[in-house]
């Protein structure tokens, strides 16, 4: 896929590959190499498919965040809806199971409402942003507050514990795979397809990048740019809702510490994967790329002793700050 | 015409023989002009004749190419970067350079801020700034925020800031642009206030009327040259229309076609009310190219917006081939066949860091889709086609749009607007800032457009433009149409003095 759009970005004759594309994939191969240096186990099966699996959730909701960056807006509420559509989730499957009793019924009934749920709140943050003409960051920012808020209180303090035998029948999703890969993992390459396709292959796409680059023009080019807006908004929350019945069965649970920070692993696996954050342009290859790098310098810190395993978020943000570097050299 | 007391005494400011180029392109021939404190002197000429570049060298802004600058008798070396206005030589901006969250003293002091024991003299600067609003006899409040005036009270900020650093020449570019007639009157109070006291004015406008009224001596300029400075009492609002154009039409334009007389009204507009539009009617009829004249801010581009959806229309009828039609979105506008091309290549038009393909198709992705999905292959092949038809030159297809010339912009944004096929295609400053060579190709295009029977609007503040390209012209004042030419009443002369409200034709007499 990548490499049938690269050709629509790029000069036909030559391979003169761009830093841009290229630089995320090194630093993937570089730290390849270094957690095989670490520790033997680092190229294990089990240990690649646990943080392919972790990275998910985040790579799920990141892929929504491309969108939503392109076309130069922010998400700053995902951390917090997925908290609360976690939440809801567990709460509709305990309630649905005296009326549709323990099994799959009530575990699809509860998937669903993740992803309306999803899609409702990624309603409330497009409409409030294009009806309402308020920015992105201020909106979401107070959906943030909204959502954590939620969560905590319906949680009352506490901790959301889905009914231990649905729990039972929900594990697989995140647990089992097909033919030997995770169901997560699965699920994050097909919406990575889907989102590749989505972004490089149709008019949605396009003009995602064309209102981040200018709105002006796109208004001038009968771009219904309050519609485009609305609907990564939406698309945002719906892959919130899919990251979050991935997310549900492996904890069975909910509680205000839900999704904390996942904003931010989002935005960042965004840009280090080469978007840019005012928009116009943006890599959903590259997004995959970044998260996975979030997630390897998380897994390669837990594998050796020299340096603590606290200073990953030190780590994390050092890449951050490099991507962007590089991105600006280049343009200049 | 009052002469201003010391009018004859020595020039504090001039210029002599200041010439100018920007890179190979020359803009200013040779220059000589001079302003003697108390009197306002006008620069008049059309758009492109070299007034701005000149009071940008007058002021420091722009360093001559060669020539001197005399100042107090001397020859100096103006500072840049508004460092001049040390010297008492204050430019006033035709945009506003006004932060709008600060107060009316915090702008006057603005990078000179009084100060005691290091810190923000605040009341002294609010006592001071008072004094200067009072001398100007201006009922502003210090304490004011910038973003609560109108725009002649912040106009009248500008001058306090000037006043408050000692100006001695304050020049000002076009300030009536943007005023009503009661401020006007105020403003040109305010300045024969500052001509008394031994201030020196120099004034850009393009209304004739004021001119007229408030200057001293009036120099013309055109095409860059200095073509006469006469003193205000030997000239009439005809004599200088006549000095500022008078050039010979070259054969940079297509002969014109003969106009179908009886060809039908396409594009019908009835009292149209918009922003910036009072109201306005005109018809457009097939094959007709309609050229649409007036100076800057009289609504052409309001009376394109408003009629293809891209402004909201408070009033008025708007028919497409007799039929009634009603665009609240630009889409529906491109579906019915009228499209409208921006006069603002960069912020409005073109997609400056993507490249040729995804500009061009931007209007018209919906013809490109198969089975819902972009189909690049038939992208690429308009590209090819409209870079045939348009002569679009680069280096390759991927090449970022911001990194073309003006004139390979401006030739893709008009395959832009053409791969929607329009019957009807309004043209907003088809030529701005292009080199000759294209604009030669553009004018060949747009006849040849109308030949094949679309019908076009062009927009333009280059008469010669209009004058060399349309059938028939509407001349715009202030939201209004001011006149309607036609034939071998198109003249850059008649077209003056419409656009500048010396004659004024009923807006519905001849506006079939």
């Amino acid at each position: 896929m990548s490499a049938a759009s690269d050709i629509s970005e790029k000069p036909k004759r030559g391979f003169r590959p761009e830093l841009k594309t290229v630089g995320p994939l090194l630093a993937l191969l570089l730290l390849v190499l270094l957690g095989i240096s670490l520790n033997e186990n680092f190229m294990s099966y089990s240990n690649l498919t646990n943080v392919l699996a972790r990275s998910s959730f985040i790579g799920i909701i990141a892929i929504g965040a491309t969108f939503v960056i392109t076309a130069g807006g922010i998400d700053l509420s995902v951390g917090s809806m997925a908290a609360v559509i976690a939440g809801l989730m567990i709460m509709v499957m305990n309630w649905l199971i005296p009326t549709m009793g323990i099994g799959w019924g009530v575990v699809l009934a509860g998937m669903l409402a993740g992803i309306l749920l999803g899609g409702v709140a990624g309603t409330f943050n497009g409409l409030m942003i294009t009806r309402g003409r308020i920015e992105a960051f201020i909106v979401t920012l107070g959906t943030m507050g909204i959502f954590r808020s939620l969560v905590t209180f319906l949680a009352n303090g506490g901790t959301l514990s889905l009914n231990f035998d649905v729990a039972d029948v929900y594990r697989p999703v995140y647990y089992d795979g097909l033919l030997g890969v995770p169901y997560p993992i699965i699920v994050f390459a097909l919406v990575a397809i889907g989102g590749e396709i989505l972004m490089r292959r149709t008019a949605f796409g396009r003009h995602c990048a064309a209102i981040g680059s200018n709105e002006q023009v796109a208004r001038y080019s009968s771009i219904n740019v309050d519609n485009v807006r609305m609907l990564t908004y939406i698309l945002q929350g719906v892959l919130v809702g899919v990251a979050v019945l991935l997310y549900v069965p492996r904890l069975g649970s909910a509680s205000s510490t839900t999704g904390v920070l996942w904003e931010l692993e989002a935005i960042a696996g965004v840009i280090i994967g080469g978007t840019t954050l005012k928009g116009g342009y943006g890599r959903i290859w590259g997004t995959v790329v970044g998260v996975v790098i979030l997630g390897l310098i998380g897994n390669i810190l837990n594998l050796q002793s020299l340096i603590s395993p606290y200073l990953n978020g030190a780590f994390q943000g050092v890449i951050i700050i490099l991507a962007v570097l590089l991105q600006r050299s280049k343009r200049t | 015409m009052i002469i201003a007391e010391g009018t004859s005494a020595p020039a504090i400011l001039s210029a002599n023989r200041i010439s100018k180029s920007f890179g190979e392109i020359p803009v200013l021939f040779s220059i000589d002009f001079d302003i003697r404190p108390g009197e306002v002197h006008a620069i008049i000429g059309e758009n492109g004749a070299g007034k701005s570049t000149l009071i940008k060298i007058l002021s420091g802004i722009e360093q001559p190419t060669s020539g001197s600058i005399g100042f107090d008798g001397q020859t100096v070396v103006l500072p840049p970067n508004g460092a001049a206005e040390s010297m008492g030589i204050v430019l006033i901006h035709q945009e506003q350079n006004l932060a709008e969250h600060l107060t009316v003293a915090e702008s006057i002091f603005l990078g000179r801020e009084l100060k005691k024991f290091g810190f923000l003299d605040v009341g002294e600067m609010r006592k001071r700034a008072r004094a200067v609003m009072e001398t100007l006899h201006v009922r502003v409040d210090p304490d004011a925020r910038i973003n609560t005036l109108s725009v002649a009270d912040k106009q009248m900020v500008e001058i306090a800031k000037a006043i408050s650093r000692d100006a001695r020449v304050l020049i000002m570019d076009e300030p009536t642009a943007v005023l009503s007639v009661g401020e006007t009157d105020t403003l040109f109070e305010q300045i024969r206030r500052l001509t008394a006291r031994g201030v020196a004015v120099i004034f850009i406008s393009h209304k004739l009327d004021e001119i007229m009224e408030l200057a001293d001596r009036v120099t013309v300029l055109r095409d860059g040259q200095w073509i006469a400075t006469v003193g205000t009492e030997a000239l009439t609002p005809d004599s200088i229309a006549q000095m500022m154009v008078g050039r010979e039409l070259s054969n940079l334009y297509p002969p014109k076609h003969e106009p179908d007389v009886d060809a039908p009204v396409v594009l019908g507009v009835r009292n149209l009310v918009a922003t910036g539009v009072k109201d306005i009617s005109f018809d457009l009829r097939k094959g007709e190219i309609l050229g649409f004249a007036g100076l800057i801010g009289s609504g052409r581009t309001a009376v394109a917006e408003a009629i293809v959806g891209l402004s909201h229309r408070d009033s008025g009828e708007i028919t497409l081939d007799g039929k009634p039609v009603n665009f609240t979105r630009v889409a529906q506008s491109v579906d019915a066949g009228l499209a409208y091309m921006t006069k603002d290549r960069k912020g409005k038009g073109l997609l400056l860091n993507m490249g040729l393909r995804p500009n061009l198709t931007l209007l018209t992705l919906k013809r490109h889709l198969k089975a819902g999905f972009l189909d690049t292959a038939s992208e690429s092949r308009a590209l090819e086609r409209a870079v045939r038809r348009f002569d679009i030159r680069a280096r390759d297809a991927t090449v970022a749009v911001g990194r073309l010339s003006g004139g390979n912009q401006q030739k893709l944004m008009l395959g832009k607007t053409m791969e929607s096929e329009p019957d009807i295609i309004i043209m907003d400053e088809p030529t701005r800032g292009i080199d000759v060579g294209t604009k030669q190709q553009i004018y060949h295009i747009i006849a040849a457009l109308a030949a094949e029977g679309k019908s076009i609007i062009v927009i333009s503040s280059e008469m010669q433009e209009v004058i060399g390209l349309a059938h028939r012209v509407v001349v715009m004042r202030e939201g209004r149409l001011a006149g309607l030419l036609e034939g071998a009443e198109i003249t850059e002369a008649e077209i003056m003095r419409y656009a500048a409200g010396i004659k004024q034709s009923g807006h519905d007499e001849r506006s079939v």
